[in-house]
């Protein structure tokens, strides 16, 4: 039957409010075959577990310009494991040093971009991360 | 999870649950019978439907999330499929509808799921049919499906509905007549929306003209400030109560479901069809319809023949 799509969630905990990045993703993602959840600015990590949850997606984006990265990325898989959903794969881009990169890839976060990361990088994590 | 937590969760109103059935469906999963058989149909035939359609940016969505608290306020749980265009070029899509939404993100008893249309034609009725379904078996009633009122198959999801509001707004460039293209035909309420705005009285006047031919109602909205929604509401409950009284609603409800099995059995065979169309490997050079004809007799077997 039909084959199986990938479904992510691309979004924006936090409060700052440029989404220029974040979109400029989903539509790099939509272009490469994704469908593309996107919930808009200054989401909560218990809002964008529920949306995650609700759609069923393979896997969340997220980004934050803010420099609270480390707070809310791993606020963001805490909710997940919560809603039973700790399967879900996230990944997180947006101004990281390299000391913290180190840091959210050991508390669960799969893969993180910063500025320079290309978007074919970008798209090839997010097909082998769905993939699993 | 596996099908039968999927099952039982479903029944309980869990919220994954009802995500993961509804990916059941989406992927053509074999465990999808087993789901849609257990399904409350007491819950099916009570839930009522209301399809939200109507040109890019009139305010589907704006309207919807409004509708949505409004049923809240009723404390009804709702459910809501939101259904976007795929990219024609590389099947890709962008939901961009739950955005106007988020203030319920919370609201357990708020149940949103975006579909695409994947350039399945008949194959996204039946998937979205078969995923109201599932919400409705969940406890949610009502449920709404937003759909841009564009292509041929966001216009056929319509038919899912019990009840469709078309709306409009002013200022969308050429206002009407894109609307007389086949969506007024579909349409059992039409809603001006963006009443705020220049235009939305002559847009409401222009309606007003087609909608009486039709014994149809206009109803104007403010969606962003919630104007006129709880209005819209009764009023679309109220047409399906009539459609109850009349008969209309078993007659629509029969229809849509004779459709949905004629569209499931056509995504059923189209690998098949394919599949056998491509035997040849190439070598064939007849007719392609003589060739199609041969390959569904084939299929019917028993020398059924094709009666074209
Ligand atoms: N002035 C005014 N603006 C509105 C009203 N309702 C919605 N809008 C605005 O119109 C724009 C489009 O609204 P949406 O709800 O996204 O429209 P939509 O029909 O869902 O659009 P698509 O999903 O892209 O087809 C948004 O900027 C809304 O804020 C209204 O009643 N008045
Ligand atoms: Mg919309």
């Amino acid at each position: 039957m039909a084959d199986k799509k990938y479904r992510v969630l691309i979004a924006k905990p936090g409060l700052d409010g440029h989404d220029r990045g974040a979109k400029c993703i989903a539509r790099a993602l939509r272009d490469a075959g994704f469908e593309v959840v996107y919930t808009g600015i200054r989401r909560s990590p218990e809002e964008i577990a529920v949306a995650a949850v609700q759609e069923d997606v393979d896997a969340v984006g997220l980004s934050s310009l803010s420099g609270a990265h480390l707070q809310l990325f791993p606020k963001v898989l805490e909710s997940l494991k919560k809603h039973d959903a700790a399967d879900i794969p996230v990944i997180g881009g947006g101004i990281v040093p390299d000391e913290d990169i180190a840091i959210l890839k050991e508390q669960g976060i799969q893969a993180v971009f910063t500025p320079g990361t290309s978007l074919a990088d970008i798209i090839t994590t997010f097909q082998s991360v769905c993939h699993k | 999870m596996d099908i039968d937590q999927i099952i039982d969760g479903v029944a309980r109103r869990n919220n994954r649950a009802i995500a993961k059935g509804i990916s059941l469906v989406e992927n053509g999963d074999e465990r999808t019978d087993r789901l849609l058989t257990s399904l409350d149909q007491s819950l099916i035939d009570e839930a009522v439907v209301l399809g939200i359609t109507g040109p890019p940016g009139a305010g589907k969505s704006t309207l919807t999330d409004k509708l949505v608290k409004t049923s809240r306020k009723l404390e009804k749980r709702i459910g809501v499929v939101a259904i976007d265009p795929s990219s024609p070029l590389t099947g890709g899509a962008i939901h961009g509808d739950r955005i106007r939404m988020m203030q319920h993100a919370l609201d357990t008893d708020v149940v949103v799921r975006s579909m695409a249309t994947r350039g399945r034609l008949g194959g996204l009725c039946a998937s979205a049919g078969a995923s109201v379904r599932i919400m409705a078996a969940g406890g949610c009633n009502p449920i709404i499906i937003e759909t841009v009122g564009v292509g041929q198959s966001e216009m056929d999801i319509i038919s899912l509905a019990d009840v469709t509001a078309l709306v409009s707004a002013p200022g969308l460039g050429d206002d009407i007549q894109a609307l007389k293209a086949g969506l007024l035909e579909v349409a059992d309420i039409m809603v001006v929306n963006k009443a705020d705005k220049p235009g939305a009285e002559m847009l409401a006047m222009e309606l007003s003209e087609v909608a009486r031919e039709k014994g149809r109602e206009v109803v104007k909205t403010v969606a962003s400030e919630g104007t006129g929604v709880e209005e819209l509401l009764q009023t679309m409950l109220s047409i399906f109560e009539q459609q109850k009284a009349s008969g209309e609603s078993r007659r629509r409800r029969r229809e849509a479901r004779e459709r949905e099995v004629v569209d499931w059995a056509l995504e059923m065979l189209r690998p098949v069809l394919r599949e056998r169309g491509a035997e040849d490997g190439g070598e064939y050079s007849g007719d392609p319809r003589v060739r199609a004809k041969a390959i569904v007799e084939g299929i019917l077997g028993d020398g059924e023949s094709v009666n074209q």
